[in-house]
């Protein structure tokens, strides 16, 4: 850190406006991967002393953007600006360098070691860790950010708050020009929200450019300065300084959403380009919700784990043949509704009942007699075994059951031929029912969880990202084995944070929002922007 | 380490596929077997010692000499059911390597029980309740670290470890205070009558445990590739998360895995003292557990395999204790040709790994 420039704790002459320029500016910058322009001809300006936030869903290009500016991909075209100047960032430290630090969603300390040691990690291989300069800048550091922490804590013993104050101290430790924060709120506490606050409105002060990344409406209105939104990899809309001081939470969440969604026809298009038809057909089918409920949940509450965000209070019904979309921001307590609907997770309080009868007791067996069903997301992590055989894992949750165990003894011959059954019908592409299963592609692993999942005895299935990580054609047959069973009279869950998913296939739409289910809209005309405002918490009880 | 799983079992249709993997296998088998074979010998000559006499004197006594022989397959016995125990435990990603403790405890229990009962009961009844118990006392002393692992997540290696090292001091304990034969200057337990002990096969000094052990390892080889028990094991040893997702109970299974596996251990321990020794002295300490887990990693955890490599290393340290002597180097030198055997094992499954890595991409 002795390479560092002394540092330019900006707060003299900086903040005279927007006349100033930007100390930091993308033009026209795309970046491509296979098959999706993950960013297409993005220009925004950054300058000190402004927070400018940038909106979007999932997929709307900021991670890409984001991962330009750190000095983690590279674009196909377009510039990187700093001070004005084309510079090339051609890898992490060269950005730190440049005065760019970067704030990750997930916490990148090693927890073992404490605060000075973490911040001193970033020397060269062969520096001496000295402590004395580090110590003086961490004081430095500390007092723009208005903080104070221990640097001799160990990292593991702070608060998640704490945490990341510490990680926006890393960013900053090579300089402070621009500061880019990744969904620095999804793992925070309210209270740890607010500090947050307070630090970026300091440093913005202090003359850094801040640069904001959030789902998040509210905050968009609370902390910035300047909005962007992002949608398909394109910049859609901007609000200015003078605008948004101008406005109310109200109007800009209605022209957030209105630059988020489109206006109707425009939006149609969009999401038929993006899943490759159109999606009113789905629509006209209609839930016959006269008769009893197939699936009822009521006051479903799960206890906390450390960064996992749990259910409180979620209740719904569903009726056979509909499809409900839970939709949401990650980490709003989706993945602990899909692990409880499914027996996998105990729940401390509530009550999940299937036709009628109480079922909150049962764990994964009953639940499978029973009918229920989970296409997990997380497919190799629990969905399947990958050093297993394709056949083992088409039967994996049937282990010990008649009719491929008799008396405990396996019947081999017996699952190779359900397997080579399965495959055929369901299109697997593999060498042989004996193939490993973490040899086949990721559309071919869904096949055999769709295959092991939707079998003629299901009756209520829960889809966690069904389309998760898949391409184009494989999203289109995933979403045809859902229809097509909703078709068959099954009850459906499908959670998913891609909004225009859940459009296309859902006939009702629920939105987690911190562990709850704040509302539940029919898939209508106005349902973009109810679905939009209950997600971003504008409209959380 | 990759494990052969149950994609192996069911009837081979694919036979050239089968033929070039049992290669494949036999190579890196028999590649860090011959490096070691040939490293020892290096090493023996650095100590001015013949190499070439000190292997010929090992095939000598362990293979070709019938004394030899049948002691060579009397030491399989207390190795196969090892083996047998840790196949069970590493199958389900367990890692008991408390071995030693389990074993000996069950060794002292077997011990002090033979004596005392064989007055009370016929023979056959004697022998099977110290089987039972011994085997009964070896798992309930795993439940520490398996309970330990299920409900607290608690890393199994360091707890069985140290259980074992528990289990090895108590029962040195148990031999001086408790068990100790009054007649007898050197602690150890009373003495159970040779003709009392464990049945020998014809006219050999082979005991019949040895076909208890043979039978064990076979009865678990099967368990493991061909009932639902067996399978639940596999799962909750290849992919944890899968097993919660299945609904399989993986406290309870990790809980009987334990058991299992220290019992199998214990059931070794015990035909040890009811074939071979009949008594336990309070110094006693084969320390067979750590030695058994190179060649079930040797063997891919599969129970056939085993067998085999049990009989090789069984004629290795009968033959080298001989040799050792002939030669004039460590009785334990051995043990060095152990140590070489997993350097090159670690190697060789590297250096396929890599090559794995390198045809799949």
């Amino acid at each position: 850190m002795n390479e560092r420039e002394a540092p330019s704790l900006a707060t003299h002459g900086d903040r005279d406006g927007s006349t100033t320029a930007p100390v930091a500016a993308v033009r026209s910058v795309t970046k491509r991967y296979p098959g999706v322009i993950a960013n297409d001809g993005i220009s925004l300006e950054f300058r000190s002393g402004e927070i400018h936030v940038l909106l979007g869903e999932n997929g709307a290009g900021k991670s890409t953007l984001i991962g330009i500016l750190a000095g983690m991909q590279q674009p196909d075209e377009g510039d990187i600006l700093i001070a004005g100047q084309p510079v090339k960032i051609a890898s992490p430290r060269a950005s730190l360098e440049l005065g760019i630090g970067t704030v990750f969603q997930h916490v990148l300390l090693v927890p073992s070691i404490t605060v000075i040691e973490n911040l001193m990690l970033g020397g060269r291989w062969w520096q001496l860790l000295t402590r004395e300069p580090a110590l003086k800048r961490f004081r430095e550091l500390s007092a723009l950010l208005g903080v104070e922490i221990d640097p001799d804590a160990l990292v593991g013993r702070l608060s998640l708050g704490e945490q990341q104050q510490v990680e926006i101290m890393r960013a900053l430790w090579r300089g402070e020009k621009v500061l880019i924060l990744d969904e620095p709120t999804s793992m925070l506490t309210p209270q740890g929200v607010h500090d947050l606050g307070n630090v970026m409105k300091r440093l913005r002060d202090k003359g850094v450019a801040v640069i904001l990344i959030t789902h998040k409406l509210m905050e968009a209105y609370e902390f910035g300065d300047r909005i962007s939104v992002l949608r398909l990899g394109r910049v859609v809309g901007q609000i200015s300084p003078t605008t948004l001081a101008g406005m109310s939470e109200a109007e800009t969440t209605d022209t957030v959403i209105r630059m988020m969604f489109g206006t109707g026809a425009e939006h149609a298009r969009d999401a038929e380009a993006l899943v490759g038809r159109g999606r009113q057909a789905h629509r006209s089918r209609a839930v016959d919700r006269s008769g009893l409920p197939r699936f009822s949940v009521r006051g479903l509450q799960t206890a906390a784990t450390r960064g996992e965000c749990p259910l409180r209070d979620v209740g719904f019904d569903l009726w056979p043949g509909e499809i409900i979309g839970i939709a949401g921001v990650d980490g709003n307590g989706q993945k602990h509704l899909a692990d409880v609907l499914a027996g996998q997770r105990t729940a401390i309080a509530g009550r999940i009942e299937l036709a009628g009868h109480e079922i909150t007791r049962d764990r994964v067996p009953e639940r499978r007699k029973h009918g229920i069903r989970y296409v997990t997301d997380e497919r190799l992590g629990e969905g399947t075994v990958g050093a297993f055989s394709v056949a083992t894992n088409l039967v994996l949750k049937e282990i010990g059951a008649d009719p491929y165990w008799r008396r405990g003894l396996s019947d081999w011959p017996l699952i190779h031929e359900h397997a080579r059954e399965q495959i055929r019908r369901n299109d697997i592409r593999t060498p042989s029912e004996r193939t490993m299963l973490s040899n086949l592609s990721g559309g071919n692993i869904q096949k055999v969880l769709l295959a092991r999942e939707l079998d003629a005895e299901a009756s209520v299935v829960v889809f966690n990202k069904p389309t998760y990580g898949l391409d184009l054609q494989n999203t289109r047959l995933a979403h045809e084995r859902i229809l097509a069973s909703a078709e068959r009279g099954l009850a459906i869950i499908v959670i998913s944070t891609d909004l225009d998913e859940l459009l296309e296939i859902s006939d009702r739409i629920g939105v987690m929002f911190q562990g709850r289910l704040v509302g539940i809209v029919e898939n209508s005309a106005d349902v973009e922007r109810r679905v939009g405002l209950l997600m971003t918490g504008a409209e959380a009880a | 380490m990759s494990v052969e799983t149950e994609a192996e079992v069911g009837g081979g249709s694919v036979s050239g596929q089968v033929a070039k993997e049992i290669q494949a296998a036999t190579v890196r088998v028999l590649v860090p077997v011959l490096l070691a074979l040939v490293m020892g010998g290096i090493v023996l000559l650095l100590l001015g010692k013949d190499p070439l006499a000190y292997y010929g004197y090992v095939v000598k006594r362990g293979l070709f000499s019938w004394g030899g022989l049948q002691e060579t397959f009397t030491r399989m016995a207390p190795l196969l059911l090892i083996a047998a125990g840790l196949i069970v435990a590493f199958r389900a990603g367990i890692w008991n390597l408390g071995g030693d403790g389990q074993f000996l405890l069950a060794a002292v229990i077997t011990a002090a029980l033979g004596p005392a009962l064989i007055g009370l009961l016929p023979r056959a009844l004697t022998l099977i309740a110290c089987m039972i118990v011994s085997t009964l006392v070896a798992a309930a002393w795993s439940l520490v670290p398996a309970i330990l692992k299920a409900r607290y997540g608690v890393n199994e290696i360091i707890t069985s470890l140290m259980m074992s090292f528990l289990g090895t001091s108590f029962a040195n304990v148990l031999v001086k205070l408790f068990f100790r034969d009054p007649g007898t200057t050197v602690p150890q337990t009373r003495n159970l009558p040779v003709e009392d002990r464990l049945p020998r096969i014809f006219d050999t000094t082979i005991h019949s445990g040895v076909l208890i052990a043979l039978a064990v390892v076979i009865l678990v080889h099967l368990m493991m590739t061909r009932t639902a028990f067996g399978l639940k094991l596999q799962v909750v040893g290849a992919n944890p998360g899968a097993a919660v997702h299945a609904g399989l109970n993986v406290g309870w299974l990790t809980i009987a895995t334990f058991a299992l596996s220290a019992g199998l251990i214990g059931l070794g321990g015990s035909v040890e003292i009811l074939g071979v020794w009949g008594t336990v002295r309070a110094d006693w300490n084969p320390a067979f557990g750590l030695l058994v887990v190179p060649l079930v990693f040797l063997a891919r955890f599969n129970g056939y395999a085993v067998i085999g490599f049990t009989l090789f290393f069984s004629a290795l340290m009968i033959g080298g204790e001989s040799a050792a002597r002939r030669v004039g180097v460590p009785q334990h030198y051995v043990l060095v040709l152990v140590a070489l055997l997993l350097i090159f094992l670690a190697l060789v499954e590297y250096l396929d790994h890599l090559r794995r890595r390198r045809l799949k991409a």
